[in-house]
């Protein structure tokens, strides 16, 4: 019934976070709803599942059949915003750039409040190196969503690279050569519940505590540059409970870091039985689909690549009680033969028998 | 924050005490509203600096792309673009701050980039040019209607104009010299000459893009570096590659670079040649109301070359050779060659006519550290005359060339020659 999309962006190395995983989770609702509101007006379980079989087709390479097939359901459905996406994605992989933004152009005046298409375009126009338009859209898109953290980030990655083309004109390196080392590839998988997938629809991630979480966090991290000039008084108490945080967190920290060093150990490795059981029973996949369709769906998606290199960086842990306690990163997945995929996770992870075991995993792009 | 920071880095790496010690937003308004004289490409330079000081990024960042527009080669212009653009996604800590990825010949040429801003704004802010004359004596010929001095400590070039009240200040120009500094001594030695030069015609042959829009040599080594055993050859003005607008401060093998654009102004003044060309490493700013000093010992020079004059065709030898130092030099000698070669011509003690016209003359800048040369600490001036000879045997008109020396208050010849 709902259809997430998904937009993945391979950054230059130099990459600068903009909002933290927590409240971006929080806030990803945000902009998704106005798109599942567009596809109330069309889609249906059907229509999706054409839409997913043509991405599918596409994935595989049929990217002239699947072409075909999107402008024919074009036809029945001109406006539909998903299948004007899935057309853009399709074009944007099977290298028709220009076609490509002709779609996603005609995607942002149809639906001028979907951020999506903005920030593809901005992809798009950054790979051919117009950085002003690639600019111009995805401040548009934060415009109409301010808190929608791919822009930003995207933003960010686009002042870095005009900034990165002044400098080469300052130092007159070789500009041909930097171009193509920077290049952007756009990714886009739509319907994949993998490593890419989006969650948006289930409650809990509005009700689970993060937040509450992050903000108890916060001022006691903060505490510590400010105790030099806070008053004496002030400075004992501060430093007390500074003390037992850190003390109750340290070991859970340090526990949780090898539950999750484990799973992506098992996961590069193929190991498909360690990596299952690194999710705990009652752990509910995405999109409402029931655990033991995932774990098959796991198995194969694990085991079929003939290698698997995953990366995690930029850990951001939140301790929210001795038994549980949520994980960001950014994790770079690449299956051999395939382009990396970069995505940021978060994992819940609850201590059961002794055991941190995953209760809940949202990707996002 | 970012941006605080970088304009924190930006006053404190880039401007002089002097302009961060005011009140900053009134300062750009004085400095920008009557740029009337001014470079203009530094003048929007210094302005997005400024600018960024102020806190205003997004004006700053107007201005740097105007500038662009202006001086699409102007590489420390994209620098600071570079900077603007990278402090909207991560935190500045320099000035021309590159990913940390970038090689260490970039960092090279990220300094060279940053001395030539710091060179720029100081320049900017200095007070030099202001009721300030360099301490020159000088007396122009005819042809003569410039004089260049070359700063290299400021990597600066001033050019003057003489006129009733002296020299009148007509533009300055940011300049790159040697990559070693001044005061070059032998050759290979990547420094820029201090001394009196005389520029020559553009040269014609075609040259290599480093030259850019074109050369003209200096006459270095002149007779007193030939004296002096110095080396080397080859001093021009030239323009810079076709590739960049200006290069570092310190960048040639000894040549004094100007941009293109500024070369060009300077054309109608290079174009005759025989401009006196003075690049100094210790200048020294005199207030315009000491130009008299300047007059009275204009007066004393002009005397003692009448003395010499008066008694060369006066025939009396003794005298004549008094006027010359005992570490006098010619070409073919020193005092005792040209004693024995001028009592020999003089013997016969024949009826001389000695015409002396178009006389020229400018102080020989003094050097900061050549001990136990010539031109240590003393006063030289360097004359150009016509001098029209006549005996009953030869009837002669040829430019000549001494060096004057003030040893104990009185000038003395230490060269002569042709010039």
């Amino acid at each position: 019934m709902l259809a997430v999309l998904l937009v993945e962006y391979r950054v230059l190395p130099t990459k600068f976070k903009y909002i933290t995983m927590t409240i971006h989770n929080i806030l990803r609702k945000k902009f998704v709803a106005p798109l599942l509101l567009a596809l109330m007006f069309s889609a249906t379980a059907t229509i999706a599942g054409e839409l997913k079989d043509i991405s599918t087709m596409a994935e595989q390479g049929q990217q002239k059949e699947a072409l075909t097939r999107i402008d024919a359901y074009l036809d029945a459905n001109p406006k539909d915003a998903q299948g004007l996406f899935t057309k853009g994605i399709i074009q944007a992989e099977g290298g028709q750039r220009d076609a490509a933004i002709t779609t996603f152009n005609l995607l942002t005046k149809t639906y001028p409040n979907l951020p999506e298409p903005y920030n593809n375009l901005a992809v798009l126009y950054a790979d051919a190196g117009k950085y002003d338009l690639a600019k111009k859209s995805l401040e548009t898109a934060i415009k109409t969503h301010p808190s929608y953290a791919t822009a930003h980030e995207n933003l960010g990655d686009i002042y870095a690279r005009m900034a990165s083309e002044a400098y080469d004109k300052a130092l007159k390196l070789d500009n041909g050569n930097s171009r193509a080392q920077s290049k952007l590839s756009l990714i886009k998988d739509l319907f994949s519940d993998d490593v890419k997938t989006v969650v948006a629809t289930n409650n809990s991630t509005a009700t689970r505590p993060i937040r509450k979480a992050e903000t108890t966090t916060h001022p006691i991290k903060k505490a510590e540059p400010v105790t030099p000039s806070a008053t004496p008084k002030a400075i004992p108490a501060l430093k007390k409970q500074t003390e037992t945080v850190v003390d109750n967190t340290g070991e859970v920290e340090s526990n949780v870091n090898a539950a999750v060093d484990a799973w992506a150990a098992a996961w590069s490795d193929q190991n498909i039985n360690n990596y299952l059981a690194s999710y705990a029973d009652s752990f509910k996949p995405a999109k409402g689909r029931s655990l033991s369709s995932w774990k098959k769906l796991r198995k194969t998606r694990v085991t079929s690549p003939s290698s698997i290199s995953l990366k995690l960086s930029n850990r951001k842990m939140t301790v929210i009680d001795e038994n549980n306690a949520e994980i960001s990163f950014k994790q770079r997945y690449q299956a051999k033969g395939r382009s990396a995929i970069h995505t940021f996770k978060t994992l819940s992870l609850n201590k059961d028998g002794g055991k941190w075991l995953i209760t809940k995993e949202t990707a996002s792009n | 924050m970012r941006l605080v920071q970088y304009l924190m880095v930006v006053c404190f790496m880039l401007l002089p005490w002097s302009a961060t010690a005011v009140n900053q937003s009134k300062l750009t308004g004085q400095l920008f509203s009557s740029t009337s004289g001014k470079d203009l490409v530094e003048g929007l330079l210094v302005k997005s600096l400024m600018q960024i000081a102020e806190g205003n990024t997004k004006q700053a960042m107007l201005t740097v792309n105007e500038l662009i527009r202006t001086t699409p080669n102007f590489k420390l212009a994209h620098l600071i673009r570079g900077d603007l653009l990278s402090a909207q996604s991560r935190a500045l800590n320099t000035f021309g701050n590159l990913p940390p990825s970038s090689s260490g010949t970039d960092s090279e040429e990220v300094e060279g980039l940053r001395e030539e801003a710091r060179t720029r704004i100081n320049h900017y802010f200095s007070a030099d040019n202001h009721n300030m004359v360099p301490d020159i004596t000088f007396k122009m010929d005819a042809n003569q209607k410039h004089l260049i001095l070359i700063d290299t400590v400021k990597s600066r070039l001033y050019l003057y104009e003489k006129s009733n009240n002296g020299l009148q200040p007509v533009a300055d120009y940011y300049v790159s010299i040697g990559k070693n500094g001044a005061d070059k001594n032998v050759e290979g030695d990547k420094r820029t000459p201090v001394g009196l030069y005389f520029s020559n015609k553009k040269i014609t042959s075609p040259l290599a893009d480093l030259y850019g829009d074109g050369a003209y040599p200096l006459n270095y080594p002149n007779e007193l570096d030939t004296h002096n055993n110095k080396t080397g050859y080859g001093i021009w003005l030239h323009g810079t590659p076709q590739d960049t607008y200006s290069r570092p401060p310190r960048a040639s093998d000894g040549c004094v670079v100007l941009s293109n654009p500024d070369l060009g102004k300077l054309q109608p003044v290079l174009k005759a040649g025989g401009v006196p060309v003075i690049i100094s490493d210790t200048v020294k700013w005199i207030d315009s109301s000491r130009v008299e000093e300047k007059a009275k010992e204009l007066k004393a020079l002009n005397n003692a070359l009448e003395g010499w004059r008066s008694d060369w065709v006066s025939q009396n030898t003794n005298q004549y050779l008094n006027n010359y130092s005992k570490n006098f030099f010619y070409n073919k000698g020193k005092l005792p060659e040209w004693t024995a070669h001028k009592r020999r011509v003089l013997s016969g003690k024949p009826k001389l006519t000695v015409k002396v016209s178009n006389v020229s003359m400018f102080s020989y800048p003094t050097h900061s550290h050549t001990k136990g040369k010539t031109s240590v600490g003393d006063k030289i001036i360097v004359v150009n005359f016509d001098q029209y000879y006549q005996s009953p045997t030869l009837k002669n008109t040829m430019r000549k060339r001494q060096y004057w020396k003030n040893e104990n208050n009185q000038w003395k010849i230490i060269y002569e020659g042709a010039a």
